[in-house]
Parts: C-alpha cells; sequence; structure tokens
C-alpha cells in the first residue's frame, strides 16, 4: 500500500507498518497459542486416564466431569480425619493436583458425615451425597482365586470381616471343596449394589500382593445386554412363569446317532450316563446334569454335588430349573 | 562500572535511606511470605488458621476466597460450584477490582520471589538480551485457559499452571513441581527479562483485566520534580506503564498510572529520589506543581 503513495508522507508508511506489525505479532502469537493449546488438549487427555489403582474420594462422578469441576484446594484432603487422601503431584500420572487415595495404603474409612464432600467448595465431590453406604468409589473384586486363601480351601476371611458393609457387599458363599473332597470353600463374593468401594478389603487382604483390589467400576463390571431379561429374576416378578410350561424342552442333536461325544450328556436319549437327573442328583446339583462327567463326580459320596473348579460367583446355573422357568 | 554488589539505586538511598528506599518492597515481601506463612502453620504447625491454597481457602473456617479464573473455568466446563466457591470468588472479584488486580501479582503470588529473584539476578549478573515476545502474548494464553475447559478438556491449564504448581507445592508436598519453578527462574534470568510474568502468565493478564478500574494507583504525583534519573524505569517490571503518567504533562495526560498492568508493588515509590510516586485513587488527578516536595505521601 506505501508503494502506491510514494513520498506523499512518512504517516501513512508509518501506520502501515504498525499495522502490519500488528499483525504479524498477532498471527505469531496466535500461533504459539495454538500449539500450547494443541499440547495442553493433549496432555488433558493422557491426563484423563486415571490409573486403576487410584480411586477417587467419594462423591466424585466421572472422570472427564471430576476433572473439570476439581479445582484442587485440599480441602477434602485436610478435612480427612484418617489422612486418606493425597493431592497428585506432577511425577505421578494421575490428574496434577486432584485428590486421590490408594486402597492398599490408606482405605476410606467411610465416615457417616462425610466431611470431606461438606469440604468440597465446588462440589466436584457431590453434595447430594449424604448416606456413606451409597458412596461408589470402586468395586472391590476378588481377581486372584489362584493365591486367595478361601479359594485354597483355608479360612482367612479377613476381606469379608474388615468390611464395613460386612454380609452385604461381601458374603462367603459354601462351595465343595473338590480338592480334598470333604471339606467346604468360604469363597468371599463381592456384591456390586452394597460395595462402596471403600478399599478396606484390599488394605486388609494377608497376601504379599492383595487378592482382592478395588477397581474403578466402569471396569470391574460387565453389562448385560439392553435386551437381555434375566428368566427367573421376570418370573419372581410377575410372580409366575413367563412362557407356558410345556414340559422339557430338548433341542434336536445335530450329531449323527451313531457318533455320541464323550461328555456329551443329552436328556433325551436313553438311559444316560451314571447320573441321570432326578435320580442320583441332589435337588440343588444341576451341575451334574450339565456336565455328569466331571472327575470327581462318581468319586465323592459325601453328599456334596461335584463341582467345577475355578467358577467365580455363588451358585451355578441349574439349567433343568432355568429352562423350566422359562 | 558498577560490581556484583554495587548499590541500586544510590540517589534514592543517598536521599531517604536503605529503610526508606526499600519500604514498600519490603512490606510486599512481608505480605508474600506472611501469606505463604499463614497457609504453611496449618500442616507445619498444626495450626489451621487457613486451610487449602490460592486455588481456594477457607480461613477461620469462615471466610471463603476463590481464585476466580479457576471459578470462570469450573463454569465454563459445565459445572455450577457450590455456594462458597461461588461466594469466596466474588470476595476475591470485588476486592481486587477496588485495590487493582494485579496487587495478587506483587503482593500475594509465591512465583513473583522467584521472578522478582531472577530479575534482580539479571541485573546484578548484567545479562542483557532478552528474546522478543509481545506482552500481549499473555492475553492469547488466557483466552486459551478458557478454551480449554469450554473444549471440553477440563481445568487444562491447572495441569502445568507453574503458579499453582508451586504453591500447592509449597503446601501439600512439592514433587517435581520444582522442575517448573526452576523452569520459570532460567526463563527469567536466561531468556526473556520478566518473561513470565510480564509476558506469558494468564493470571496475571486476568487479574490485570480484573483490575482495570480499580480505585487504588500509582500516581506521579509531584512529575515536575522528575529529574530523569530513569531508576523508576529500571526497576519497573511493567516500564511501559510508567510514561504516559511520568512524561504525559505536555500531552495533557494526568499523573495517575491507569494501565491495567501495574502490580501497585510501589518499587517506583522507593528508588525515587525526587518522592515523584505516590499511592493515590485514581480520580485524583491533582498535581501540587507549588508544592515543596514534601516527604512521601501514602
Amino acid at each position: 500500500m506505501s508503494d502506491l503513495q510514494p513520498s506523499s508522507s512518512a504517516k501513512p508508511d508509518k501506520a502501515a507498518a504498525a499495522r502490519r506489525q500488528f499483525f504479524a505479532d498477532a498471527g505469531r502469537l496466535a500461533c504459539g497459542a495454538g500449539l500450547l493449546g494443541l499440547g495442553l488438549g493433549l496432555y488433558a487427555k493422557q491426563a484423563r486416564a486415571l490409573p486403576p489403582a487410584a480411586l477417587r474420594p467419594p462423591g466424585a462422578g466421572g472422570e472427564s466431569d471430576f476433572l473439570g469441576a476439581c479445582i484442587r484446594c485440599g480441602l477434602c484432603v485436610r478435612d480427612c480425619p484418617y489422612g486418606t487422601l493425597s493431592l497428585a503431584r506432577p511425577e505421578e500420572p494421575i490428574a496434577t493436583g486432584t485428590p486421590y487415595f490408594l486402597a492398599r495404603q490408606v482405605p476410606c474409612e467411610m465416615c457417616e458425615d462425610i466431611p470431606c464432600v461438606k469440604a468440597c467448595p465446588t462440589g466436584a465431590l457431590d453434595h447430594g451425597l449424604t448416606d456413606i453406604n451409597e458412596a461408589r468409589m470402586g468395586l472391590a473384586v476378588l481377581l486372584d482365586q489362584e493365591t486367595c486363601l478361601n479359594f485354597l480351601g483355608l479360612r482367612c476371611d479377613v476381606c469379608y470381616r474388615v468390611c464395613p458393609v460386612i454380609d452385604k457387599a461381601i458374603t462367603l458363599e459354601l462351595r465343595p471343596n473338590t480338592r480334598t473332597g470333604r471339606h467346604t470353600m468360604f469363597i468371599p463374593t463381592v456384591h456390586s449394589d452394597h460395595c462402596t468401594g471403600c478399599g478396606k478389603c484390599e488394605r486388609s487382604c494377608v497376601l504379599e500382593t492383595a487378592a482382592i483390589k478395588v477397581l474403578p467400576i466402569a471396569l470391574a463390571k460387565g453389562q448385560l445386554g439392553q435386551h437381555y431379561r434375566v428368566g427367573w429374576e421376570e418370573q419372581r416378578k410377575a410372580g409366575h412363569s413367563l412362557v407356558e410350561d410345556k414340559g422339557l424342552g430338548d433341542l434336536p442333536d445335530r450329531i449323527p446317532e451313531s457318533a455320541p461325544l464323550e461328555g456329551h450328556y443329552d436328556p433325551a436319549s436313553q438311559g444316560g450316563p451314571s447320573l441321570a437327573p432326578g435320580k442320583a442328583a441332589t435337588p440343588d446339583s444341576g451341575v451334574d446334569s450339565l456336565s455328569p462327567r466331571l472327575p470327581g463326580a462318581d468319586a465323592h459320596s459325601a453328599g456334596l454335588p461335584a463341582m467345577p473348579q475355578n467358577i467365580p460367583g455363588g451358585g451355578l446355573p441349574n439349567r433343568l430349573s432355568d429352562e423350566a422357568a422359562r | 562500572m558498577s560490581g556484583f554488589l554495587a548499590p541500586r539505586f544510590a540517589e534514592a538511598r543517598a536521599a531517604k535511606g536503605w529503610l526508606g528506599a526499600h519500604r514498600w518492597l519490603l512490606l510486599r515481601r512481608l505480605s508474600q511470605l506472611g501469606i505463604l506463612a499463614l497457609f504453611l502453620l496449618g500442616p507445619l504447625a498444626g495450626l489451621w488458621l487457613v486451610k487449602g491454597n490460592l486455588s481456594y481457602s477457607l480461613t477461620l473456617d469462615v471466610l471463603p476466597l476463590t481464585d476466580p479464573l479457576l471459578a470462570l473455568q469450573v463454569l465454563l466446563s459445565g459445572h455450577r460450584p457450590e455456594r462458597l466457591a461461588l461466594l469466596g470468588a466474588a470476595i476475591v472479584l470485588v476486592f481486587y477490582a477496588l485495590v487493582g488486580g494485579r496487587v495478587y501479582c506483587a503482593w500475594v503470588c509465591p512465583m513473583n520471589l522467584v521472578t522478582d529473584l531472577a530479575g534482580w539476578l539479571r541485573e546484578r549478573l548484567g545479562l542483557k538480551g532478552s528474546a522478543h515476545i509481545s506482552r500481549r502474548a499473555r492475553y492469547w494464553i488466557l483466552a486459551l485457559t478458557l478454551l480449554l475447559p469450554l473444549a471440553g478438556a477440563g481445568l487444562a491449564w491447572e495441569l502445568v499452571n507453574p503458579v499453582s504448581l508451586l504453591h500447592r507445592g509449597l503446601i501439600f508436598g512439592l514433587g517435581t513441581a520444582w522442575t517448573v519453578v526452576l523452569g520459570i527462574f532460567l526463563l527469567d534470568l536466561l531468556v526473556m527479562s520478566r518473561g513470565w510474568c510480564g509476558h506469558l502468565c494468564p493470571m496475571g493478564a486476568f487479574y490485570g483485566l480484573l483490575g482495570r478500574g480499580s480505585l487504588l494507583r500509582v500516581s506521579a504525583r509531584r512529575r515536575s520534580n522528575c529529574n530523569d534519573c530513569m531508576d523508576c524505569f529500571a526497576v519497573c517490571p511493567e516500564p511501559q506503564v510508567i510514561r504516559p503518567a511520568l512524561k504525559g504533562e505536555g500531552a495533557g495526560v494526568g499523573p495517575v498510572i491507569l494501565a491495567s498492568a501495574c502490580t501497585n508493588c510501589g518499587r517506583c515509590i522507593d528508588v525515587c529520589a525526587k518522592d515523584v510516586f505516590v499511592f493515590g485513587n485514581r480520580f485524583n488527578q491533582h498535581t501540587p506543581s507549588n508544592d515543596p516536595a514534601g516527604k512521601a505521601g501514602r
């Protein structure tokens, strides 16, 4: 522009130069800020990945919401009477300055008045949480059935005993000990509708490394398909079976009659193996009908039903009664 | 040339004595360290007068104080803070809107101790070269800190904010935050004069904007006494704010420093042998040209 008006005066030149300088500066700054923002945005995305061992205080929502609401003042840390909480330092793989606890080190003691939540000025810890039993800091999972002493057939029971919601959040489910053939195993079983994720079980597990650990709920829980209905629960709700009782159904076998599968039990075929349903099996022994040739099924005569090992959860599905329920 | 320990601002010290030439500096250090001590009294001595940190604190279990920039980021990330945090932000907003936003920078912020040390050492060592980045850069970074929560990145700036890393670190455990603080120190010492506080820090930018209309201002009231020693320009962390007020008599500009970047640190008052500068209110444009250069007023 200044070229078009040569030698007219110094002023427009100066103004144009200043304008060019301004836009050049603004451009540089915008680029710099944009780069910084890109880096920060990517870093913030990484910082959202909370390591599974790190638990948030009670009342914290999802990690993304929490990181937008937590002001990192540390008042929850100060008001926790047990020194459970700490603020993450820059070198820790947790969003810097946010409160967390490690259950194995110091678990949550589940104060009835929940002082950490009351102290939170922003409501990053939801003030709507007034009953600590409603807190869901995580979910305990008995991860290692190979080392858990109760799974080895011993009576450790420590996780069960220390649970603040004993007999609701953790129960001991009875199972036959197929190794000895004459004892019962007391399997610690966590129930997600009562477990607050306080971490006392993980803290007090007597092993070198805890067999039971509190995990983020999203990591710990499975989810049924939306369409899925559990037959016996629907039956209980309705008060009666939802399908007409047409007797025991049997699907057609797609194998030649002449080639029976080893270990496969077909209820409709004649004779059947040693343990046909309704004959030798005890009323609660659906397992036997499921796979009657499990090793030991014939061997044990102690009155305990034979069971496959390493099946978590209490009670195996009883196929026959299930089918009847449908 | 002056050696490493040669006295600076000799004129002011000759006229007012060492104490008189360091009055506001000492008060400011007292304020900075006193506030830090109040925060540290809890974790170190178990005396919980103040809980929290500069992001949010609760004093004597009644007075909430919230960093309004953080509260704004929380709001922008779509979360409504509880009553106490909002109340605390309102108190801080009103206070700094009256006394000058960047009073926070000069009288409260712990990072100022670091950058002032770097600035002092830079001058003592005679380090001259300085990278050129516009002082407007901080406003761009401020915009960024507000855009990121809006884009769903949470309080992303707080992941790296050196100011809160330092203050939170001093109270809750520093960890490797010292590397960030050292980085800021070296930036100010070796790369850019007054780089962090004067060019980059978005908190300073925010507080500057907040205090645009503040009542408390430094005024070059007795500017006619100025002997052009340039000591005030040398000591000022934002020297560009002085010129219009000090040299504006001919252009009809009042003596009050109205630029929002002024931190109200009062060092110009200290180092002026002629007592040109005083603290006053923004509306007092009075210049006693016939005033017989009395002692420094408040």
